[in-house]
C-alpha cells in the first residue's frame, strides 16, 4: 500500500521523501491545478528538480492537471501534459475528459491517474474512463462508505486510491460551486476553492468575525482555534437553529489510521495525505506517523491498533483540532 | 431559443407532483425534464409513476426527458439506473459520469445535465462522440465562457442548455443534510425532506440568505434569473432557456417565456445572475 504524500514546494518533498513517502503529488505554478495558491506549487525548473530528486531516491512523482481547461486557453493545460511527459513524471492526475484524451492518445506510455475532481464513485463510470482513456487508478471521492469502498473495490477495473488524511472535503469533489457562488472563484475553473484574497477576519469586542467576499461565514470567540474559512464549514442560521450552527460540517479534519486494516483488506493501492497548501512541517509531521502506521500493519496485520501518540500527534496539524471518518462512516453521512 | 422546464429537485408529495404535470401538460412548454436528481431513498414517484407521467406529457406533443441522480454512491442504485436508460421511450438526461456510461454501452442517444463537468469544446465533441444530443452548461460557467464554445468552427452537432432560472444546485454530498438540521440518520431520515419544498433557507449570522438545504443537496438561497438576457441568449443561439421549478408558479412563468416579451423580465433581491456575467453566482448585477 502506496504512502501518498503532498509537496507545495521543494522543502516539502525532501521532508516527505525523508519521512518515508513512497510517492509524490504536486501542482504546476499556475491554475492546471486545484490548489492554486500564491506562493505556492513547482515551476517547470523546479518541476524537473523534483523530479530527479524524487527518481534519485527511488520513489514515484505524480503531477496534478485537475482543472478543466478553459475555452482558447486550452493548449496551457496540453503543454503541461507534454512537459510531464518529457520530464518522465510517473503519472498525471486529470480530471478533463479532453485532457485524459490528449494525453493518452500522445503518451499512451504515461500512466493516468482519475482525479478525485473527475467524481467518478461507481464502477459504470471507473470502466467508462478505464476503456477510453487506459486510466490506470482512480482516486475515489469521499462519498463512499468503508463497505461501498469495499464493494467496489472488489469489481473495479482499474486500481483505487483514496484520501487516509487531512482538510475534509464534503461534497462530492470536482462539482461543488460554493466557492464560485460567493466569490466568484472555483476550483474547477480559477484553480481554487475559497481563495485567500477573498478572506478577511475581523475583531469585534471579543468575537472574530470570518468573512469571505463580505459574506460572514462564522462568528467565534478570539481564542477559538479555527479552520481555514470554506463555505462548507461555517455557522449559519435556519428554522432549526436561531443562534448559529454548523449546518453542513463543523471545521475538522478527515483521519482514517483507525480504518487501515479495512483499507488494506478492499485492496485499495495507494492511501493519499491532503494538504499541498500545508507547511513542510505538516508535510513531514504526516507523513511519519502515517509511514509508521503502515508499518505496523504490515508487519503484523492482526495486531495492528492506532496508538495514541499518532493521534495526538495528527491532531496537533489537524484542521479544528477535531477529526472524524467523514463519510467512510455510516453514521458521519 | 425554446422554453424547457428542468427535473423537480424537491420532494413533494404525489398528489402533488401529479397536479403539477397536469399544468404542466395543460401548458405551451415543448421539453420537460422530469425524474429524481438528488436522492435515492425519496420514493414519493416511482419508475413507473415517472414514466406514465411522461406519456401523458408526450401524449400532448412535448419533448419528454427522463433526468437522473447527480450522486451514485450505493452500488445498486446503477441497476436502477440501467432500468431508467432502458426505458424504451424517453432519452435520459445523465448528471453522472456513470449514465453517460449505461448509455454509451447501450448506445442511446443522452443530453448532459448541468453536473458532468463539460467545460471545454474537446470534452463536449468527445461526449457527442459518444452519443450525447445535448448538454446543460455546468452553472458556474459566463456568457463569455459559453460564446467560445458556440463559436468555435469545430464546434460538432450538439444543442446547447443554459440553467436560466430557479435555485441551482450548488454541491451534493453523501450526508444528508435534511437529515442533519432534523437530527436524523440518513438511513432513518423518514424522507423528512418531504415537509421543505422549497428547501430548508439557510442565512449568515448576518441574516443574509445564502444556501437552500435539500437534502444531499446544497442549493443557492437566491434563484438565478437571467430573464434580462434573454434576446442575448437568442442571438448566441442557445437553443433551450431552462426553468428549474420550486413552485407551481413557476410553471406559468415559464409558460409566459414562450412568448417572450419584455415584461417577462423581471429583476429582484432575490434573484441573481452573477455567474453569466463572470463574476459570483450570488451577484444580481442589473444592466
Amino acid at each position: 500500500m502506496e504512502l501518498l504524500c503532498p509537496a507545495g514546494n521543494i522543502a516539502s518533498l525532501k521532508v516527505a521523501l525523508n519521512a518515508g513517502a513512497d510517492a509524490i503529488y504536486l501542482g504546476l505554478k499556475d491554475d492546471t491545478n486545484a490548489r492554486s495558491f500564491a506562493g505556492l506549487n513547482f515551476s517547470p525548473k523546479k518541476l524537473q528538480q523534483a523530479v530527479e530528486y524524487t527518481k534519485h531516491a527511488g520513489k514515484k512523482i505524480y503531477l496534478t492537471l485537475n482543472t478543466f481547461a478553459r475555452p482558447s486557453e486550452e493548449h496551457r493545460w496540453y503543454q503541461a501534459i507534454d512537459m510531464a511527459a518529457d520530464l518522465g513524471v510517473d503519472a498525471l492526475i486529470v480530471a478533463d475528459i479532453s485532457l485524459l484524451d490528449y494525453a493518452h492518445s500522445r503518451y499512451p506510455w504515461l500512466d493516468l491517474h482519475l482525479s478525485v475532481q473527475a467524481s467518478a464513485s461507481n464502477l459504470a463510470a471507473l470502466t467508462l474512463y478505464q476503456q477510453e482513456f487506459d486510466i490506470k487508478r482512480a482516486v475515489l471521492p469521499r462519498v463512499l462508505t468503508i463497505k461501498q469502498i469495499n464493494t467496489l473495490a472488489k469489481v473495479s477495473p482499474v486500481d483505487l486510491e483514496v484520501f487516509a488524511f487531512g482538510s475534509l472535503c464534503i461534497m462530492a469533489e470536482g462539482r461543488c460551486h460554493l466557492s464560485s457562488y460567493v466569490t466568484g472563484q472555483s476550483p474547477n475553473t480559477g484553480g481554487s476553492c475559497s481563495p485567500a484574497k477573498f478572506v478577511r477576519w475581523q475583531e469585534q469586542g471579543n468575537r472574530r468575525l470570518t468573512r469571505l467576499n463580505d459574506v460572514l461565514l462564522d462568528q467565534s470567540s478570539l481564542d477559538e482555534q479555527m479552520g481555514y474559512p470554506v463555505v462548507c464549514k461555517g455557522r449559519y442560521l435556519n428554522e432549526f437553529n436561531q443562534v448559529g450552527q454548523h449546518a453542513l460540517e463543523a471545521p475538522t479534519s478527515l483521519n482514517t489510521l483507525s480504518l487501515l486494516p479495512q483499507l488494506a483488506q478492499a485492496g485499495i493501492v495507494s492511501l493519499k495525505i491532503e494538504g499541498r497548501q500545508r507547511s513542510p512541517a505538516y508535510v513531514e509531521q504526516v507523513t511519519k506517523i502515517w509511514r509508521q502506521a503502515i508499518d505496523t500493519y504490515l508487519e503484523n496485520p492482526t495486531l495492528y491498533q492506532v496508538k495514541e501518540q499518532w493521534n495526538q500527534g495528527l491532531a496537533k496539524v489537524s484542521e479544528g483540532q477535531v477529526t472524524t471518518l467523514g463519510a467512510y462512516e455510516r453514521d458521519w453521512q | 431559443m425554446q422554453i424547457s422546464l428542468g427535473p423537480l429537485a424537491y420532494c413533494w408529495p404525489k398528489a402533488e407532483v401529479e397536479a403539477f404535470y397536469q399544468q404542466v401538460a395543460n401548458s405551451e412548454i415543448p421539453l420537460v425534464y422530469l425524474g429524481e436528481t438528488v436522492c435515492s431513498r425519496r420514493r414519493e414517484i416511482k419508475f413507473a409513476d415517472y414514466m406514465a407521467i411522461g406519456k401523458m406529457l408526450s401524449a400532448t406533443g412535448k419533448q419528454v426527458v427522463l433526468s437522473s441522480l447527480a450522486l451514485i454512491d450505493e452500488p445498486s442504485i446503477i441497476n436502477e439506473l440501467k432500468k431508467l436508460v432502458d426505458n424504451g421511450e424517453f432519452m435520459i438526461e445523465a448528471n453522472d459520469m456513470g449514465v453517460v456510461a449505461l448509455a454509451k454501452q447501450a448506445k442511446l442517444p443522452f443530453i448532459c445535465g448541468p453536473t458532468i463537468n463539460n467545460y471545454n469544446l474537446a470534452t463536449l465533441n468527445k461526449l457527442h462522440s459518444w452519443g450525447m444530443q445535448r448538454f446543460v452548461m455546468p452553472i458556474e460557467l459566463s456568457q463569455d465562457w459559453l460564446q467560445q464554445i458556440i463559436s468555435d468552427p469545430k464546434k460538432a452537432d450538439f444543442e446547447v442548455e443554459v440553467f436560466a432560472r430557479g435555485y441551482m444546485p450548488l454541491a451534493h454530498s453523501a450526508r444528508c443534510f435534511t437529515a442533519k438540521q432534523l437530527k436524523l440518520t440518513k438511513d432513518n431520515c423518514d424522507t423528512a425532506c418531504i415537509n421543505y419544498p422549497k428547501g430548508i433557507l439557510t442565512q449568515t449570522l448576518e441574516q443574509q440568505e445564502l444556501l437552500r438545504i435539500n437534502g444531499i443537496q446544497t442549493q443557492s438561497a437566491k434563484y438565478i434569473d437571467l430573464s434580462q438576457h434573454y434576446l442575448q441568449m437568442q442571438q448566441m443561439g442557445i437553443d433551450y432557456f431552462r426553468v428549474s421549478p420550486f413552485s407551481s408558479a413557476c410553471v406559468n412563468y415559464a409558460n409566459s417565456l414562450v412568448d417572450f416579451n419584455q415584461t417577462n423580465i423581471e429583476t429582484n433581491n432575490l434573484s441573481c445572475n452573477g455567474y453569466w456575467l463572470n463574476q459570483a453566482g450570488m451577484q444580481q448585477i442589473n444592466s
